[in-house]
Order: C-alpha cells, then sequence, then structure tokens
C-alpha cells in the first residue's frame, strides 16, 4: 500500500468512527429499513414462492452464452505462459521460437506490452478491483511463482498453446518468503479489514481465562483453498472505436469497467465489461491479470482475443483463500457460562494486497462473554494475491471457534446446544448494539427436532454398523448481512403494462435473475412475465457486488428507491383527473398493474391509463439506493444451526458424511427452490473444506502444486449425502423484503460440525483441515 | 473425414490437434458443450457418441471420423425440451447451469448402460440385474463435478427420469 | 501440443508400419496421451490410433480369456465373464477414474498409462527425472502423500496409477506383444519397472513394440477375488492405496492366495513375501497382518506418505477378512 492509500484509509476511518459514534444514536426512522418494507407484510404473493430458475431453459439447452462463447470477426486466441521462481528478476526471455511459429500473431513481453497504469487494487476506493498493488507486466519483476511473463496471441487456440510452449525464460532469482516458518519469524503485523482493525479486546480475556475453573485452549489451522468454479476464467476482448469492450465472468461489472479505464487511461464511458452469465464465482471472478493482458494485446494486435485460463493457469493466475493459525481459547463456570472467549491467530497475505482472512467476524456477535480478546495479524509471503473465497472469515473461523465449543462441551458435559444457547447475548457482545432479528435458539430447536439429535450419545465411538462408526455433531453457521454502498436501479414501465429493471448486478448461479424478477414484480404490482430483469452489464447506473451476500440486499434497497421515485413520476402524471389526485407516494401501493391508495383501495389507476392519459409510452425512474446506515444502527447477522452425521471407516479412517441439516435464520426468504440450492452449495462447499480441500502450496518456492481438478479434490456425487435444510423464514423488519443474503452462510459452521461429529463418531479432534484419513487412521 | 454432430454432417478439422471439445465450441459455435478442465476430470465436456457418454476435452476430433456425436444441442425436439432437461428445471439441478450440459449427457449416457446391465463400484453383486438406487445414480454420475453444489437435485432429476422409465 | 501427424491403423501389423519411424506414439483411447501431449510431457511427431484395431474378448481353451488390447475398459468390466470368474479385475476397472474415461480408456492405453506425480506434471516448473532424465526430483522432498513406499530410488519415488493392472498383476496375466522382430510374451510381472537410475523408462516394452492382448489364466472354481481401492473422496480419483487379492480355501487353511497391491510403488506390488508367509496357514487377522509386516519391512516412507504402511495392512487384512467371511 502506498502512502497516499494509507492516508486515505485513515481518513475514511476517520469518517466512519464519527458515524460509527451517531449513527446507533439515531431514531430508527431515520435510517435505511427503520420503517419496514412494505414487502414484508404481503404474505400472498409470489415472494416466498418456490419458483424455478426463470433461465433455467437457456442452461439445460446449452444456450446460456457465458464469456468465452461470444464469437467476434477475426478473433484471436491467447495464451499466456507463468513463471517459475517466487521472486526476481527475469533474466532472459527466448521469444524467437514462439514468434517463428505457425499462426502466431503476437508476443507480448514487458518489452513490448503497452504502457499502462497500475490497476487501483480493490479496497483503495468503492471502484477499485484490481487483484494488487502491482504493474502488469511493466517490468521484469516477478512477485510469485505462477506470475504471467508473456502473452501469446494466434490464430487458434492450439497455435498459440503451442507458441507459448517454446518461451524460454531464464531468471535471476532473489530470496523470497515462502515457508510459514519463515513467514512468522519476520513477524506478524495488525490485520486491516476494510479500514477497520481486526482486534477487540473486552476486559482482561487472558486474566479471565487464567482464573476460570473450566478451559479450553487449542490452535486450529486450515489450509489454503481455491474457488474452482468449473468454468474456467475468460473472457472474450475488443477495441472498438477507441473503446474497449470485455465481455468477462465477472462478479463486479462496474468496479471492473473503472478499474480497466484507469489502467489504459480511458473514460469510464468507454469501457463496456459484460457479464450476463458467470458459471460459477464464489469471490474469485473478479478482476486478475488476465483481463488487463488480454485487452492490452488485442489492442497491440489491434485484433479481438479471446483469453482462456487453462486450469493450471487458473491456479497460478487468480488467488484463493489464505491459510490461517487460530487460537481459541474459552474459559467457563460449570454452568457454561462463557468468562473468556479468546480468539486470535494470523492469516498469510502477499506483500501485495490487504486480505487478512477475517477469521474473528463471526465470533464478534457469536456469543456473550465477560471479556474477549480478538486479534487477526498477517504474516507475509511471497505469493499470489490471495482473496476473498466463500464466506472470508467466517467459513474457516467458524471451524476453530465452533470446534472450540464443542470441546468445551465435552470437557462441562453439558449438550452442545445447550451450551451455546446459555451463551446467547442479548445485543452484540463487542458493539453493544442492538440485533435486527435474530431467532437463532428457534432454528437450534427446529433442527435438534428434525435432525433427531436426542438420539446422539454423547459418549465418543459408541455407535458402530460393520466397519463404520457413526457419530453426530453440530456448529452454528453465522454471515453478516451486508449492503454496499453504490447500488441503482432504472425502472422503466410501459404502457403496455411491462416493466425493465435494470441493476449492474450478476448472476452466478446464486438464482438472482429470477429472484429479482419476482421482487419487482410483487414491488410493482405486476405478473412475473411482465417484468425482465437485465443485469451484468457495467453500462447499467450504479454498482453491485456480487459479494458478501449482499446483492440482495443492495438490488433489493435500490429497487426500493427507484420504484418510489416511479410512484411520484406516476402521480405527477396521473394529474388531477385521476382518483388518485393529491395522493404522495407514501401513501399509495401497487397492485394489479396499477397505483392505489393504501387506505382507501377503491381509489386506484392503472399504468396503462395513467400513462394513456399522459400520452406517455413509458416512464422512467432510475435511483441510487440509500446509503447503508442501517449495519451501523443494528448488529445485522444471519444464523444457522448445523447438524452433521458422518461415518468413519475403522479399517482405513475414511470419512463420509451421511446426513446433514440446516437449519437457517436468514429473515424471510425470497424464492424456496433456488435459497435451498444456495444453502446446500454452501454447505457442500463446506463439507470439501472439511474432508478434502487443500491447495498445496510447496514451501520450497511457493509454487502450488495440485493446480488441477483431479490433484485438487472436490466433492463428487458421491461425497454429497442429501442435504435437508429449513428455515425460520422470520422476516428481518429493517432489510429490504425482510430478507437476508444467503449466498455464503451455508459453507459457515460446516466444517466445525463435520470435526465434531468426527468426534463423537471416534473419540479423535481433529485440529487441522482437511480431516484425511491418514488423521484418522 | 466427416463427423455427424446432432445429426448433422460436418468436415472434420485439418490439425489433428483440435480436440472434439475444441472442434464444437470453436469452429461449430456449439457452445453448449463446456470446457472446466480440458484435461479430463470435471465431466462438463461430456458427450453421447453412438450413445456412449466419453469426455470431449481428450478426444481428438480426427479420432472420431465417421461416428455420430449428440451435444446438448441435440437432446430438444422441435422446441420441446428433453424429458431430462424439463427435470432438471423443475428440481433445481444447477445453479449457474456451467456443469449443467455435461450432467445431462451424462446421465443419459448413463441410463443406456444402466439398461444395458453393467454394474458400477457400489454394485454388491456384479452378476446381478441393476437397481439405480441414490447411491448407484451418485456412483455412476460422480465423473460430472459441480462446484456450485447442485448435486441433490441433480441426482432427484436424474432418479425422476430412471423410474419414469422403469414405469414405462 | 506439438504438431503431429495422425494415422488410423487398420490392423496390427499397419500399425507396426505406421509406427516404424521414431517419434511415433499409439494412440489409444488418448484419455492420458492427449493430456500429457497438452502439458507437452509426450511430444509424438506421429499417431498412430490403434483405438480401432479389433478389440475382443475371447474365452480361450483352457478357461481363461484373451482380451484386445482396443477393448474399451467400460467393455471389459461390463464382460459377462469377467463379472462371474474375475469379479477382481470387474472391480479394480469399475473403480478407476469415471464412467466417460472408462468408455473411452482402451485395455493396452490403460497399462501404458503414466504417473500422476504432481512434479511429474509441473513440466515448467519442477525437476522431474522421469520426464527430464538427470533433472532431479522434487518429489523426494516434496508433496509425496501419493508417492511409493517400496521399491522407490533416489532418482524417483513415483507410483503406477492403474487400478486395473494391480488386478492383473494378482491374476499372473500375460501381455501380448509384437514388434518388427515379431510377436512375444510377457508375464504382468515383467511389463512394469521399477525406477532404479532410470526412470524415464516405465516400462520392458522396447521402442515401438505393440501391444496386442492381455491374457488371464483361467482361475480355480474355488477361488474368491476381490478389489478394494482407499482414495481421499469416494469416487473419481486415484489410489491412495488399493489390493488385489484372491484366495482359495482348503477348509480353514490358505490353499494359495494372490495379493498385489496398488499406490505404493513404482509398479502394481506383487505381494510375494505376505503370499509365502501366508500360504498353507490359516486366514487369521494376526497371520494376515504379520505377512504385511514382512511385506512392508523395507518399506521407506517419505515426509508425508508414511500412513501407507499401516493403511495397506489394514486394508488387505479387512479385504482378505472379507474373501474368507464370503466363502463360510
Ligand atoms: C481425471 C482422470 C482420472 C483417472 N482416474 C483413474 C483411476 O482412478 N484409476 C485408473 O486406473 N486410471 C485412472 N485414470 C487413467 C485412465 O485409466 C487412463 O488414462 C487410461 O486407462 C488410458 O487408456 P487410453 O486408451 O486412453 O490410453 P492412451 O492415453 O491412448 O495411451 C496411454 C499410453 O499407452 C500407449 N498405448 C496405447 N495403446 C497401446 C498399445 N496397444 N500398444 C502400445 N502402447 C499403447 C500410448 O502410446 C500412451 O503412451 C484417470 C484418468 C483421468 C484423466
Ligand atoms: S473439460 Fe473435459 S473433463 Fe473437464
Ligand atoms: S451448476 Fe454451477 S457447477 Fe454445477
Amino acid at each position: 500500500m502506498s502512502i497516499l492509500d494509507a492516508a486515505k484509509g485513515a481518513a475514511q476511518a476517520t469518517i466512519q468512527a464519527a458515524m460509527g459514534k451517531l449513527v446507533p444514536l439515531a431514531p430508527d426512522s431515520w435510517i435505511p429499513g427503520g420503517i419496514p418494507d412494505p414487502l414484508i407484510r404481503r404474505q400472498h404473493g409470489v415472494i416466498g414462492a418456490a419458483l424455478s430458475r426463470l433461465d433455467g431453459p437457456l442452461k439445460v439447452q446449452g444456450a446460456a452464452r457465458f464469456a468465452a462463447e461470444f464469437p467476434l470477426d477475426d478473433m484471436v486466441y491467447a495464451a499466456l505462459a507463468y513463471a517459475t521462481i517466487p521472486r526476481g528478476r527475469i533474466a532472459g526471455l527466448d521469444v524467437a521460437a514462439a514468434e517463428a511459429a505457425p499462426g502466431v500473431v503476437l508476443v507480448m513481453t514487458h518489452h513490448n506490452a503497452p504502457r499502462m497504469n497500475q490497476p487501483a487494487v480493490f479496497g483503495s476506493s468503492p471502484e477499485a478491483a484490481g487483484p494488487a498493488d502491482l504493474p502488469i507486466m511493466q517490468d521484469d519483476r516477478i512477485h510469485w511463482n505462477g506470475q504471467p511473463i508473456a502473452v501469446v496471441l494466434a490464430e487458434t487456440q492450439e497455435q498459440a498453446d503451442h507458441a507459448v510452449s517454446l518461451i524460454g525464460a531464464t531468471y535471476a532469482p532473489e530470496p523470497a518468503t515462502t515457508s510459514l516458518a519463515a513467514a512468522k519469524a519476520a513477524g506478524p503485523q495488525p490485520g486491516l479489514f476494510m479500514g477497520q482493525p481486526l482486534r477487540n479486546e473486552i476486559g482482561d480475556a487472558e486474566a479471565m481465562l487464567a482464573a476460570a475453573p473450566h478451559r479450553v485452549d487449542q490452535l486450529y489451522r486450515t489450509p489454503r483453498h481455491n474457488h474452482n468454479a468449473i468454468e474456467l476464467h475468460g473472457a472474450t476482448i475488443a477495441w472498438i472505436d477507441g473503446g474497449l469492450v470485455v465481455h468477462d465472468a465477472s462478479q463486479l461489472v462496474s468496479a471492473e469497467a473503472a478499474t480497466l479505464a484507469g489502467v489504459f487511461d480511458l473514460d469510464v464511458a468507454q469501457v463496456r465489461v459484460t457479464s450476463p452469465y458467470v458459471g460459477g464465482g464464489f469471490g474469485g471472478k473478479c478482476l486478475w491479470d488476465h483481463q488487463i493482458l488480454g485487452a492490452a494485446a488485442a489492442r497491440l494486435a489491434a485484433r479481438p482475443v479471446r483469453i482462456v485460463l487453462s486450469r493450471e493457469g487458473v491456479y497460478r493466475g487468480v488467488g484463493g483463500r489464505t491459510l490461517t493459525e487460530q487460537r481459541v481459547a474459552i474459559g467457563a463456570e460449570a454452568d457454561g457460562r462463557f468468562r473468556a472467549l479468546i480468539h486470535s491467530g494470523i492469516a498469510a497475505m502477499s506483500p501485495h494486497n490487504n486480505m487478512p482472512e477475517p477469521f474473528i467476524l463471526g465470533t464478534r456477535s457469536g456469543y456473550a462473554a465477560d471479556s474477549f480478546s480478538l486479534s487477526v495479524e498477517t504474516v507475509t509471503m511471497n505469493m499470489l494475491a490471495n482473496t476473498f473465497m466463500r464466506a472470508p472469515g467466517e467459513s474457516v473461523g467458524t471451524f476453530a471457534l465452533e470446534s472450540a465449543i464443542d470441546e468445551m462441551a465435552v470437557e462441562l458435559g453439558i449438550d452442545p446446544i445447550a451450551l451455546r444457547i446459555r451463551n446467547e447475548p442479548d445485543k452484540d457482545p463487542t458493539s453493544g448494539l442492538p440485533f435486527s432479528s435474530r431467532d437463532i435458539v428457534e432454528a437450534w430447536r427446529a433442527g435438534a427436532d428434525r435432525f433427531g439429535w436426542a438420539q446422539r450419545s454423547a459418549t465418543p465411538g459408541t455407535r458402530r454398523e460393520g466397519e463404520w462408526l457413526i457419530g453426530m455433531g453440530c456448529a452454528t453457521a453465522t454471515y453478516p448481512y451486508y449492503r454496499m454502498p453504490g447500488a441503482a436501479a432504472r425502472i422503466t414501465l410501459g404502457r403496455d403494462g411491462k416493466a425493465v429493471v435494470e441493476v449492474a448486478a450478476h448472476e452466478m448461479g446464486m438464482g438472482t435473475a429470477t429472484t429479482t424478477t419476482m421482487v419487482a414484480a410483487e414491488r410493482l404490482g405486476l405478473p412475473i412475465d411482465a417484468v425482465e430483469v437485465r443485469y451484468g452489464d457495467s453500462i447499467i447506473p450504479g454498482a453491485i457486488l456480487a459479494g458478501g451476500s449482499q446483492q440482495t440486499a443492495a438490488i433489493g434497497a435500490a429497487v426500493i428507491a427507484a420504484h418510489r421515485a416511479l410512484v411520484a413520476d406516476l402521480l405527477k402524471l396521473a394529474g388531477n383527473d385521476s382518483p388518485l389526485a393529491g395522493l404522495s407516494a407514501d401513501e399509495v401501493g401497487c397492485e394489479d398493474g396499477g397505483l392505489v391508495k393504501l387506505d382507501e383501495p377503491t381509489r386506484r389507476e392503472s399504468y396503462a391509463s395513467i400513462l394513456d392519459r399522459a400520452q406517455r409510452e413509458t416512464v422512467v425512474a432510475a435511483e441510487e439506493a440509500s446509503p447503508p446506515l442501517e449495519l451501523m444502527h443494528w448488529s445485522m447477522h444471519s444464523h444457522g444451526a448445523m447438524f452433521c452425521e458422518v461415518r468413519v471407516n475403522t479399517v482405513t479412517g475414511e470419512t463420509r458424511v451421511s446426513r446433514f441439516l440446516g437449519s437457517f435464520d436468514c429473515g424471510r426468504i425470497l424464492n424456496a427452490k433456488t435459497a435451498r440450492s444456495q444453502f446446500r452449495g454452501g454447505i457442500i462447499m463446506g463439507l470439501g473444506m472439511a474432508l478434502m480441500e487443500e491447495t498445496q502450496f510447496d514451501e520450497r518456492n511457493g509454487r502450488i502444486m495440485n493446480p488441477s481438478l483431479s490433484e485438487y479434490h472436490i466433492p463428487v456425487h458421491r461425497d454429497v449425502p442429501e442435504i435437508d435444510v429449513i428455515w425460520t423464514d422470520i422476516a428481518d423488519p429493517h432489510t429490504p423484503m425482510g430478507a437476508h443474503g444467503i449466498g455464503e452462510i451455508g459453507i459457515t459452521g460446516v466444517a466445525a460440525a463435520v470435526a465434531n461429529a468426527v468426534y463423537n463418531a471416534t473419540g479423535k479432534r481433529i485440529r487441522d483441515l482437511p480431516i484425511t484419513l491418514d488423521k484418522l487412521l | 473425414m466427416s463427423i455427424s454432430i446432432n445429426g448433422a454432417l460436418a468436415e472434420l478439422p485439418q490439425d489433428p490437434r483440435v480436440s472434439l471439445l475444441d472442434f464444437l465450441r470453436e469452429d461449430l459455435h456449439l457452445a453448449g458443450t463446456k470446457k472446466g478442465c480440458n484435461q479430463g476430470a470435471c465431466g462438463a465436456c461430456t458427450v453421447l457418441v453412438d450413445g456412449e457418454r466419453i469426455l470431449s476435452c481428450l478426444a481428438l476430433a480426427v479420432q472420431y471420423d465417421g461416428r455420430a456425436v449428440t451435444t446438448i444441442e441435440g437432446l430438444a425436439e422441435g422446441g420441446v425440451l428433453h424429458p431430462l432437461q424439463q427435470a432438471f428445471i423443475e428440481h433445481d439441478g444447477f445453479q449457474c447451469g456451467y456443469c449443467t450440459p455435461g450432467q445431462i449427457c451424462s446421465a443419459i449416457g448413463m441410463a443406456t448402460e444402466a439398461r444395458r446391465g453393467a454394474a458400477s463400484h457400489v454394485t454388491a453383486d456384479l452378476t446381478a440385474a441393476v437397481t439405480l438406487s441414490r447411491e448407484e445414480l451418485q456412483e455412476r454420475m460422480s465423473g460430472n463435478l459441480c462446484r456450485c453444489g447442485a448435486h441433490n437435485g441433480i441426482i432427484d432429476a436424474i432418479g425422476e427420469m430412471v423410474a419414469a422409465e422403469l414405469a414405462a | 501440443m506439438t504438431p503431429f501427424t495422425y494415422a488410423r491403423a487398420a490392423d496390427p501389423d499397419d500399425a507396426l508400419r505406421l509406427a516404424a519411424r521414431d517419434g511415433t506414439a499409439y494412440l489409444g483411447g488418448g484419455t492420458n496421451l492427449v493430456d500429457l501431449m497438452r502439458e507437452t510431457i509426450a511430444q509424438p511427431a506421429r499417431l498412430v490410433d490403434v483405438s480401432g484395431l479389433p478389440g475382443a474378448i475371447e474365452e480361450t481353451d483352457e478357461g481363461g480369456l484373451l482380451i484386445g488390447a482396443a477393448v474399451r475398459n467400460s467393455a471389459l468390466a461390463e464382460h459377462r465373464l469377467v463379472r462371474t470368474r474375475y469379479p477382481v479385475l470387474g472391480r479394480a476397472l469399475l473403480a478407476g477414474a469415471s464412467a466417460q474415461i472408462r468408455n473411452m480408456a482402451t485395455v493396452g492405453g490403460n497399462l501404458l498409462q503414466r504417473t500422476r506425480c504432481a512434479y511429474f506434471y509441473d513440466s515448467d516448473g519442477s525437476r522431474c527425472n522421469k520426464r527430464a532424465p538427470g533433472s532431479g526430483c522434487d518429489a523426494v522432498a516434496g508433496f509425496n502423500r501419493n508417492h511409493a513406499i517400496l521399491g522407490a530410488s533416489p532418482a524417483c519415488v513415483a507410483t503406477h496409477p492403474s487400478d486395473m493392472c494391480v488386478a492383473l498383476a494378482a491374476l499372473d496375466a500375460t501381455v501380448q506383444l509384437q514388434s518388427a522382430q515379431g510377436a512375444r510374451t510377457l508375464p504382468f510381472a515383467e511389463l512394469h519397472r521399477l525406477p532404479g537410475e532410470h526412470p524415464e523408462r516405465d516400462t520392458m516394452l522396447a521402442p515401438g513394440e505393440l501391444i496386442t492382448a492381455i491374457a488371464l489364466p483361467p482361475l480355480p472354481a474355488a477361488a474368491r477375488s476381490t478389489y478394494r481401492k482407499v482414495r481421499d473422496r469416494a469416487s473419481y480419483a486415484f489410489a491412495l492405496v488399493s489390493v488385489a487379492a484372491v484366495i482359495e480355501l482348503d477348509g480353514d487353511r490358505i490353499a494359495d492366495v494372490r495379493i498385489a497391491f496398488g499406490g505404493v510403488a513404482h509398479k502394481p506390488w506383487r505381494a510375494a513375501r505376505a503370499e509365502a508367509l501366508l500360504r498353507g496357514g490359516p486366514a487369521t487377522p494376526a497371520a494376515i497382518r504379520a505377512a504385511a509386516a514382512a511385506e512392508f519391512a523395507d518399506a521407506a516412507p517419505l515426509r508425508d506418505n508414511g500412513f501407507k504402511v499401516e493403511l495397506a495392512t489394514r486394508t488387505l487384512v479387512a479385504t482378505l477378512g472379507d474373501l474368507v467371511g464370503a466363502t463360510a
């Protein structure tokens, strides 16, 4: 980070601190969500229905067009060469054979790459999406093992791939830190997440721990992970009339367009990033070097470019989740009340990014305790920038915390669910804010009933069938409710009674396109087939990141704002001859294709009639969402109770998950069908994390050694049991639609539930992931 | 040298390096067949050759001279979805939809194998008739990865197809 | 991929003729070779497609099986005689890869598939004596969870990844070969090599030699056989350890037993020592454990793979125990 960025960060932090003091004290009604969204009260509409995906027919026919599938005339194909040392300089690059190879159009290296500005690194400003604080192919410096060092363009992919294999590189290596031990020896630094320190100290936790009658104090380890979306990262890129068009697989079209504009000295309006379908994202489909290199090469060659990373290329060039080492220590009374809760440790980071895997976030609001000491520190390794991956922080943080709580339950001889409920806080234990909604106890109760928790024996190793030991475990799932600033929506309502809603959001499989249509239809009082949602295009105003499970809320708030403006416009157009004459936007609602006075339903007029009279084909309203002050006014979180049954083979140590239940408290569910899939998807990724996933980073040279889907194991069909999902469906009164985002909570708590079940089955406590069979032999 | 793709004849590529997958996607613009690894490790590129499921990423197109390939684009007939495609929608057997064409083609090939009486790794008695339990379906579909975690919906959808076949 | 020419062989002689020049490779289903060519680990100038050679499965006069090299893995697993007489082979085939790959993979190609060692695969960034003779071995002190505990050398600690081959090793199969010099037959145990000083050579095949068939001798009617594979996920993963076992009982004594381990060595590991100890003795867990201990007495575990000794031992005890139990 530069000094300037640090200063900006500090300024931002000061403003935030001031706001942080004032906003909590403001009356609810001043805060977004202070007056509940009227849609929360609508119980009989389409919201909550189990609707099949609207893009389903396209997807099952292979007709949905992904980024690497846009045909462009005169297009060339790209291939990349990657560095093989972790740090140093390129001493020599021999590209003659590649240049002479058949079909080659361009070999681009730092010698001939166009001059480009360094992309603004993610987090340095709201529009910044750069992967790291590094120039891209502008000099001979190597910063990680796997950094792209050359781009070949050729007429066919086969020619490009062949030519790139002919490039010879020599290096002048420099000392690199590629082992965790060396990184630790160099000293940890305090972690800063979104400008805020990752540290909470309340009371003297160490002293209270020491004085507590019961103690658990353990170290937990989680390895690196990769997102491994099945769609390879790819983009189809063209320069058209001096402007840049990138058909990408992106979770942040607007920020990507802004960042690319900065890199190439363009006006934001000259850059268009589309992302109509994303073949899985999970935090990995953001801006990395390949889009910038593809655009640079396309400019140099004056030809459109298709760049698709190989699977290995994804591992070399797209960061994943970093490793963590976490200490969790709990001091408790004999009745289970927590006196001290300590959760601290380290996460590895590269020198050029700022993503300290914030594993304490869930702990901040999880349990009541008399004292807290929470912190994340970072150690620096020469490696590819690590990044967000599904539930950054909570996914690995809950493994440590929820394992430790299970250990405490064993220590105390208290049922682990009872222990959790005993420490249920009545307000946020570290911020002191009231919860906007929190019905986790209800989730535990319903889940325990349904799962048959009462059948579990607390004594490990007591259930056996043939070679298999059977055990049950549970854990709390948690993820914050986020809503980021900058979202906007544009609604175009036509005389034909049809509406187009545009949001710069993304469909990566979460069901966003479908739920947004449902919610907009409900809000506009239109049938679903009268509403078309457009998304995934940076020319749409506003910026909505598909991350932090915030898309649903961000879209919701933006559509609320645009809808309000639309209603006001319609009332204006309706004029004095309308039954609605004289009413304000707050007095009317939308129903049956028109406006209606809320407390006097006979006063109504259809959109068609209003527009007819006004002689207008359409009315358009575009508005930005309110700033997300609610996040400073309430403590806002989703919760879940996770239940797992495992079978552990006494011969081989193999673990199979035989049953899983997620019981969620995530506000109101918008679409039962796609929501169930989201929860399950998170849980399944959690099963992978628990049992098999690990990016193998060779500590001798910082090289990832399992860069393929056959060596990096993700769950296959046979690893996945039928996963049961239930939810409280209790609306959060302070969020749009009463809903919470649900994309990430599913993965949280899972690894701990599995580990706790393995303990219950075998009596073995595994504290480092993944739980592979050798650890259970 | 020619190959039949969804019933239409196509000229094979000149360059023998071109995989059946890239031939479909880049030359014929049939991008419904997906590339997830290009290494045989994900199943996204599954197509049917003379009714058998194979991985088109590990297949050199020239090697399939004279064969009949069916891709995801060839399943719906006259605008009517194949029953399995419909079942995938009903059971939400996908999220991002990227692994989906491979899952569907694979399941159709799987059903053919089972009809023939082929056993699987989890079949207890290799000589007995096949019954497609959930575990059997899971094992037989394990060559198709899904990172979104649509596994339950996928198996439900396939189970519906298999059940319908048995009933018929 | 480096450019190459492609030709389809009509019959074995045609194949040998087409493959006469250096730099030619036979192409089976392509599931391993195409991948290795894409990684530029294999760079043949010519491919001779032998996947269309006559591939039949025939019962021999003695009651064994003759399996054409072009037979697909799935077809072999489905064959009635494999299911009824050679369950160890059927199960090994079904434990391998995925259904799609088994539909493509040929028997000949399966025999000659190369190791999955990550350093072998990392053609740009790692040293590997198998890929680049004399360059060194980065696996010895690197990630070697999947690597050999038996028969390795300082030059190479890779394992042979095939499941089918482990069963063939236990079945005393023979491999039928053809070359310009004529036809010959090789006992299966002599097909694959230990790495020694020359890990670049996986097998005893001469350059250009063509595998035409595998012959399985008949199994005694009383023999029971099975295959058990242990891996890091439930399916679609290579073996950490696997056991192929054939056993014949005489009352409660072991009349004959044949054992091969997968995942432990540079070749399917026929456990001759263990077999000798078990023959004529009781099939008790203690006896089997003792036999395994003798077999693994020389095991030389690396950083990450020490667990394989215990895992293989336990898997053997359970597998033989199941077979014995099945006869009772
Ligand atoms: C993702 C993945 C997972 C896998 N998992 C497993 C697993 O779990 N267990 C397992 O056992 N295998 C596994 N495999 C490997 C698979 O079994 C092999 O790739 C396959 O058996 C090779 O057969 P093929 O016909 O495709 O060979 P090819 O790739 O065509 O050829 C392989 C080699 O054999 C040579 N060859 C082929 N035929 C002949 C012949 N007749 N005479 C002489 N030489 C010949 C070729 O020149 C080449 O060197 C996996 C593969 C992949 C891609
Ligand atoms: S693309 Fe063919 S198996 Fe992954
Ligand atoms: S639906 Fe996204 S990978 Fe399967």
